[in-house]
């Protein structure tokens, strides 16, 4: 199987997907999105970051640089919280574009934060040890583009076959879609 | 001074004891340079043996090595050593297609890679292509974006695995020439 994972490179996830005898594919999302709409991690560009969102030339850049894949590629991916940061318009399209990624039955995991009072949330690199231990190493904490509930999940998802909500620790919601 | 000469002249005679296996002398300083030494004794000298590209080298091309190789300039081509080891360090920044035995990275890579035994990503590489490998290791605070083959090797196989698959074994004598047996064997493995 070929597995899609957002997190960024690490040796326990690389080791636990490989062992399995499946492809990974690796890259950190959210870095590439600070990359092309110039986040500063701190938030202090937070409003530039989200406008340069709406800015086509600037999402075509990130469409190739971040998610220049062909259709059904995938059977799985791991998009863990990186969709929260990105706006309404772009939004919609990332998560079409892994619609066409993942290959029917294909699963997309990913995480959003409960908490509407919170401003910044905090980012983490995801780091998969074994079934049942995920490590989460801190990175930073940003503004999220929105705070979804059931309702938007289910809306953002709606393409897909099913989508499953579980709430986790830390005042995450952990969603996953089929295709 | 006639004494001192008498001392020179006995300095020279150690130089002649080196070359101990009838070898014409040589002054002990790069030892893959020798276009003529002996195919045999390759694969031992090979800890001497490596090239460096320094720092201010820009080389576009291909390169095909029988050493070990590091790069601490810029590459751009083809970069292919069977079986030898690539060092990309810290300066160095390679856009190109790799074949190694073994690859280091602590500078930039940027294309393909194929090595028979391992890759190690070390903190702050970067690395953008698709691997394929038998074992990689990437260190916390390397950049990796690309894909990750896992290719079991065969030669190490039948060492750790004879108690678990015997029959198996048989299978190929010297064979680099099967991936789906090298998949199916991965998924043995668990």
């Amino acid at each position: 199987m070929a597995i899609l994972d957002f997190a960024g490179a690490s040796q326990a996830t690389v080791s636990f997907i490989t062992n399995y005898g499946h492809r990974l594919y690796s890259d950190d999302f959210v870095r590439q999105l600070d990359r092309v709409f110039g986040s500063a991690p701190a938030g202090a560009n937070d409003a530039e970051f989200f406008e340069n969102q709406a800015n086509p030339a600037l999402v075509s850049d990130f469409f190739e640089l971040a998610l220049n894949f062909d259709d059904a590629s995938f059977d799985g991916a791991l998009v863990w919280d990186s969709l929260q940061f990105l706006s309404s318009p772009l939004l919609q399209t990332v998560v079409a574009k892994l619609h066409k990624m993942l290959r029917p039955g294909a699963s997309l995991m990913a995480l959003f934060h409960t908490d509407e009072r919170i401003e910044n949330i905090a980012t983490y690199a995801y780091r998969i040890h074994d079934k049942r231990t995920i490590q989460m190493v801190s990175r930073s904490h940003r503004k999220p583009a929105q705070i979804f509930n059931n309702r938007n999940l289910e809306k953002l998802f709606q393409d897909f076959q099913s989508v499953k909500f579980f709430l986790t620790r830390d005042r995450l919601r952990e969603v996953i879609v089929r295709r | 001074m006639w004494n001192r000469r008498k001392e020179e002249e006995p300095a020279p005679k150690p130089t002649s004891v080196p070359p101990t296996v009838s070898e014409p002398a040589k002054e002990g300083i790069p030892m893959s340079t020798q276009p003529t030494r002996p195919l045999e004794t390759r694969t031992e000298p090979v800890r001497g043996g490596v090239a460096i590209l320094g720092k201010s080298v820009i080389l576009k091309g291909q390169i095909y090595g029988r050493e070990d190789v590091t790069i601490d300039g810029e590459v751009e081509g083809t970069v292919e050593l069977q079986e030898h080891r690539l060092t990309v360090g810290p300066t160095g920044k390679v856009v190109a297609t790799i074949k190694a035995r073994e690859i280091v990275v602590l500078g930039t890579v940027q294309g393909n890679i194929e090595t028979r035994e391992k890759i190690e990503i070390r903190k702050d590489a970067k690395v953008v292509g698709d691997i394929r490998t038998a074992r990689i290791v990437i260190e916390d605070g390397a950049y990796f974006k690309g894909g990750i083959d896992i290719v079991r090797a065969e030669a190490p196989k039948p060492a750790a695995v004879p108690a678990a698959a015997p029959k198996p074994q048989p299978v190929g004598s010297t064979g680099p020439q099967s991936p789906a047996a090298a998949a199916s064997a991965g998924d043995a493995k668990r």
